[in-house]
């Protein structure tokens, strides 16, 4: 029964953080067509607003909302720097551009921070551990699904009954006709922008959380598993991005559980050699998004 | 065709040019950076004749370099070193020792087998989720690379390779490469691919086997990234897998971008050009850590200066340096021209 517990626990803190990654991937891409490789380079500027704020002597919770903050920043002038100029061209062009803005923020924190890593201030409630019918847990798992559940819930909200959701959707769905229906395209592509860099900001608190330090390539492994997560998931459909994350996260659970120390070394091959036959059953991922229409 | 010959040749010369060069100018840090730029144009060139044909960016290239890179060490490395440098190899590996010039060729060889099985459920995705599998393919071969402690000695240095490579042969290779590239543009299966790239719909309903043409294109570049990593590990003589990972790869996909990677003569071109800054701003930075004004090492400076340039090239020209015609072309149709005025 405890290992029930530890193994559900697992799963649900591990696909909470996995989906919100994927969620912040796919709104972009589902308005935009575009992938953004610039997107675990957000996580790191939260870690680094985290380790430059932790001389201040401000409450923790205040630094995490800046961190936050200055992931949504960045992520707005992903759009300015990495997208707009490029939108109107080839996806090559735009897949391009957001992989050289992407190395130039990590070489940034390279040569202005540190190679190495530096420790980002942690409130205690992050070490403690907490014992649940018998299984003993973490409380940062239980604080990762409890803010997965929120913001999961948050963002369904926002997507479904707000304007600004109604928008993006239509958007994401035709976009010229969206336009011609008076949208304001380029607000709501920042919109997309600043709310992927929320979930961002968020997820990057929380992936932090766990190893407690900051390196210019810590956005790689979230990246990695964001992208693996949609394309399993459905690249243009929300829920698609949520199940996607979940699924990973219960393939990577399980493998954890049941290899042996010498394999596991090699698990992503495993994961991915898992994704490859999802894709060969379905190439279009697990859950078809709507058609979408012409990129502008 | 026959421009296709002019710039054949052109590019051959030019190849020439650079290894004659270097040679006669007789510094070795000038041979030295003349060969890797001639190694790097076997791999930029490799990575063209995928994504140049195809349209579709792949991340996994440099992947293959290592496979390669890997496959030829194990087994051009001398028997009496073998105990030394890979402790944890298998038995009936320890004993095989074969020439350079073959493990090359097995090194490619291995690398296209790997790729035709790997790539194939690939190729049906579209495209942005085609990049994304191959960025995770990348990500999958350095994981191996980095664990597979009886092939690769795990993430420690490799050493014990006997140095093969020099100018001469890095220049023969170069040639043939681009050779092959020029002519695999222009076959059957460039044709349909590049049709591909222009309008899927259209090429898909004309008959042609998308998937399966991109999969040729693809093994083809994984045999000459198998090759090129063959090449530059006798050239290196000594790595580890971190040499076959981001860094690497964001190096040679922007030569090929701001070359121009629809053209031969783009990603030549490219690297070329890259090498040279590249080699530019590395003196600068070193310069600069020489002076060392207290601040402490100065890195990453090179790639932020080639990100933006990157960035700028796909704003204002985002074709690259040639993006769509061969030199040989242009110059043909330059010439036409001249004649008509006259």
């Amino acid at each position: 029964m405890a290992f029930a517990i530890q193994f559900v626990i697992d799963v649900l803190s591990l696909g909470g953080a996995y989906a919100l990654m994927a969620l912040g991937l796919v709104i972009i891409y589902g308005i935009l067509r575009l992938v953004n490789f610039a997107y675990g380079e957000l996580i790191m500027v939260a870690g680094y607003t985290m380790f430059l704020a932790s001389g201040s002597g401000l409450p923790w919770i205040v630094m995490a909302v800046l961190a936050v903050g200055m992931a949504i920043l960045f992520g707005i002038i992903t759009d300015y720097a990495a997208f707009r100029p490029v939108r109107a061209k080839s996806v090559t062009a735009v897949l391009i551009t957001s992989f050289a803005f992407s190395n130039l923020l990590q070489n940034a924190a390279l040569l202005f921070i540190s190679p190495r890593p530096r420790n980002v201030p942690l409130p205690d409630i992050f070490s403690q551990t907490v014992s649940i019918g018998g299984a003993i847990t973490p409380v940062r798992n239980l604080i990762t699904i409890a803010a997965s559940i929120v913001l999961l819930a948050g963002v369904a909200f926002l997507m479904r009954r707000t304007t600004l959701g109604i928008a993006m959707r239509a958007a994401a769905t035709n976009f010229t006709m969206a336009r011609m229906l008076g949208v304001p395209a380029n607000l709501v592509i920042s919109s997309a922008f600043a709310l992927s860099g929320f979930l961002a900001g968020v997820v990057g608190i929380l992936w932090i959380g766990r190893i407690g330090t900051v390196v210019p390539g810590v956005g790689l492994e979230p990246l990695l598993v964001a992208f693996i997560a949609t394309v399993i998931g459905g690249m243009r459909s929300l829920p698609g991005a949520v199940v996607g994350g979940f699924l990973l996260a219960l393939i990577d659970t399980t493998l954890n559980y049941t290899l042996s120390q010498d394999l596991l070394k090699f698990r992503d091959a495993f994961t991915f050699s898992l994704v490859i036959l999802i894709l060969l059953w379905r190439p279009e991922g697990l859950i078809r998004g709507p058609a979408s229409g012409q990129r502008t | 065709m026959k421009h296709s010959f002019l710039t054949a040749l052109i590019l051959i010369a030019v190849i020439a040019i650079i290894a004659v060069g270097s040679q006669l100018l007789g510094i070795r840090l000038y041979d030295r950076i003349a060969t890797n730029l001639l190694i790097s144009l076997v791999l930029v060139v490799g990575l063209q004749t995928f994504m140049g044909n195809s349209g579709l960016l792949s991340f996994a290239h440099i992947g293959f370099m290592g496979l390669g890179a890997y496959t030829s060490a194990v087994l051009t490395i001398p028997t009496q070193m073998k105990g030394m440098a890979l402790p944890d190899l298998y038995e009936f590996m320890k004993v095989v020792e074969v020439s350079p010039l073959l493990a090359m060729v097995a090194a490619g060889m291995l690398a296209a087998v790997v790729a035709a099985v790997v790539a194939y459920p690939l190729m049906r995705l579209s495209d942005a989720a085609a990049v994304i599998t191959s960025f995770a393919l990348l990500v999958v071969l350095y994981t191996v690379m980095n664990n597979w402690s009886a092939f690769t000695n795990g993430p420690r240095t490799l050493f014990g390779l006997p140095k093969t490579t020099d100018m001469p042969v890095a220049a023969i290779v170069a040639s043939i490469v681009v050779l092959v590239a020029l002519a695999f543009k222009e076959s059957r299966t460039g044709k349909l691919l590049r049709a591909s790239r222009e309008d899927e719909i259209a090429a898909a309903a004309l008959g042609a086997d998308i998937p399966h043409l991109r999969w040729r294109a693809f093994i083809l570049a994984a045999f000459i990234a198998g090759i090129g990593g063959a090449l530059w590990g006798h050239f290196i003589t000594s790595f580890a897998p971190k040499a076959f990972y981001l860094k690497e790869t964001f190096l040679i996909i922007t030569m090929l971008v701001i070359g121009g990677a629809s053209t031969v003569t783009g990603a030549v071109a490219g690297t070329i050009l890259i090498t040279f800054a590249y080699e530019g701003l590395r003196g600068t930075e070193g310069a600069l850590n020489a002076t060392a004004f207290g601040a402490g090492q100065v890195v990453g400076l090179t790639e932020i200066v080639l990100a933006l340039a990157m960035i700028a090239v796909m704003i204002v020209k985002p074709g690259g340096l040639f993006p769509n015609r061969e030199i040989g072309h242009i110059l043909t149709r330059a010439r036409r021209k001249k004649e008509t005025v006259a």
